[in-house]
């Protein structure tokens, strides 16, 4: 955080007449068909993003995305029966340039069957010092409502309130760096309304009862990335992030991408990502007995874990002399492999002596496919 | 005492780096505005992969390319 404020700090000292007007986003219509399948999941749908800009100063951008849910997964099948479900989310948003700023303004609605989630978020950069340095800022309101299937007496909230800052510095004529960081807070009911823990009972054996997280969550990340143009015509970017927050979770990821042109028409993309967290600090995989401690968690996602991501990406684009209004389209398409390793997350599926099971762990497959429009 | 020697430092880099000129002229960034420099030239796509990792992992926050209103939260 110190280096962050220094880092500001110094950045609006130094900043000097503009010189050079940032540019809106270009205006698209993207048409996505997401896939993940993997540790008994399948979730498909579409996700479709329309940018429009007026004038030069004004863009508006209408994203529609699905999420079509079969659930089987290791949680489910231990505690549930297999379900499907639809989740739905709506954005809109405004972007303004005002000579080298821009002011972003955007309202998210999110929709499933037994949880609403509303946001607002507000962001602004701004290009100084011969537009070689963009600092941004931004804030984000979020309001969740959280129900249960068939329990109607079920009702309640969460807010959340996220802080992001982001500088970004050329530094060469073939490296760009950018820092950033965000605080994110959550206060509410923040469980998962179906999960379970489970706790030995005195025959040996286990039992479950509802998970308990604490009311609050804070937590803070901050990212580090570099971009650097390769002297053949290609791109590698790096990523380092770490993360903390207030429920004793430490967690840190690194990604190396290169975007590699094949000829004026095509683009091949690799990336390797590796991530690994602790757990938070009232996770266990088995408590020794029932209400063991204020607050219960048996979430592999608040598990200690790593897991690592082999991503291949081939994109086309293509245009016609005739085509008038439109500039140009493209295809791409991603396919990306996920390994879960799990630490402390026993696969209980296995019937054997409590706390003896096998670790889990899964793959899973994502595929992305994109075609675009830009005009 | 650190804590005024990073103050001192700070001022000594602001007072001189308000003198430090831009150090690329706009023709001289070609590289940098070539497409393989930009990590995020597909947002849909790129927020979708983040919603995939911020589903199955406790990180959040500071993911870059994710921002408001992209089908991202």
């Amino acid at each position: 955080m110190q280096l962050m404020r220094a880092l500001l700090v110094a950045a609006l000292a130094c900043a000097s007449p503009l010189l050079q007007a940032s540019v809106l986003p270009e205006d698209r219509l993207d048409v996505l068909y997401h896939q993940y399948e993997g540790g008994g999941m399948k979730i498909k749908g579409p996700s479709v993003l329309v940018r429009k800009s007026f004038a030069d100063k004004v863009a508006v951008h209408a994203n529609y995305y699905v999420d079509e849910v079969s659930a089987a997964s290791i949680d489910v099948l231990v505690s549930a029966s297999p379900y499907s479900e639809e989740r739905t989310e709506k954005s809109v948003g405004v972007d303004y340039l005002h000579g080298k700023a821009i002011y972003s303004l955007s309202y998210a609605n999110s929709e499933e069957n037994d949880f609403e989630a509303n946001s607002v978020h507000f962001d602004m950069s701004q290009d100084f010092f011969g537009d070689l340095t963009t600092l941004s800022f931004g804030y984000s309101k979020g309001w969740d409502e959280v129900f249960r299937s068939g329990d109607n007496t079920f009702a309640e909230e969460a807010d959340r309130q996220h802080f992001r800052i982001n500088l970004s510095q050329i530094l060469t004529r073939d490296l760009v760096a950018s820092i950033g960081h965000e605080l994110i807070t959550d206060e509410g009911y923040l469980n998962n309304p179906y999960r379970s823990v489970r706790y030995l009972t005195t025959g040996g054996s286990y039992s479950f009862e509802p998970e308990r997280y604490p009311e609050t969550r804070t937590s803070e990340a901050t990212s580090l990335r570099l971009s650097y143009y390769l002297p053949w015509r290609a791109g590698l970017h790096g990523e380092y992030r770490v993360y903390n927050d207030s429920w004793g979770i430490d967690a840190s990821s690194w990604q190396l991408k290169l975007i590699q042109p094949l000829g004026g028409k095509w683009t091949l993309e690799g990336r390797y990502r590796a991530y690994e967290q602790g757990d938070a600090d009232f996770y266990a995989d088995l408590f020794p007995f029932q209400d063991a401690q204020n607050f219960l968690a048996r979430d592999k996602e608040l598990s200690e874990f790593s897991s690592t991501v082999v991503g291949l990406g081939i994109g086309f684009e293509f245009s016609k002399a005739n085509w008038e209004t439109i500039d140009r389209a493209g295809l791409n398409l991603w396919v990306d492999r996920f390994s879960f390793d799990y630490d402390n997350f026993r696969d209980i599926r296995v019937d054997t002596t409590p706390g003896t099971e096998p670790l889990y762990s899964f793959d899973a497959t994502v595929t992305r496919l994109l075609f675009t429009l830009w005009y | 005492m650190m804590r005024t020697g990073g103050l001192i430092l700070l001022l000594a880099f602001t007072a001189s780096g308000c003198a430090v000129k831009p150090w690329l002229k706009p023709y001289e960034r070609a590289r940098l505005a070539d497409p393989v420099m930009n990590v995020s030239a597909h947002p849909v796509a790129e927020s979708y992969m983040g919603h995939v990792h911020q589903a199955r992992e406790s990180m959040r926050g500071a993911e870059g390319s994710a921002g408001g209103g992209c089908g991202c939260n």
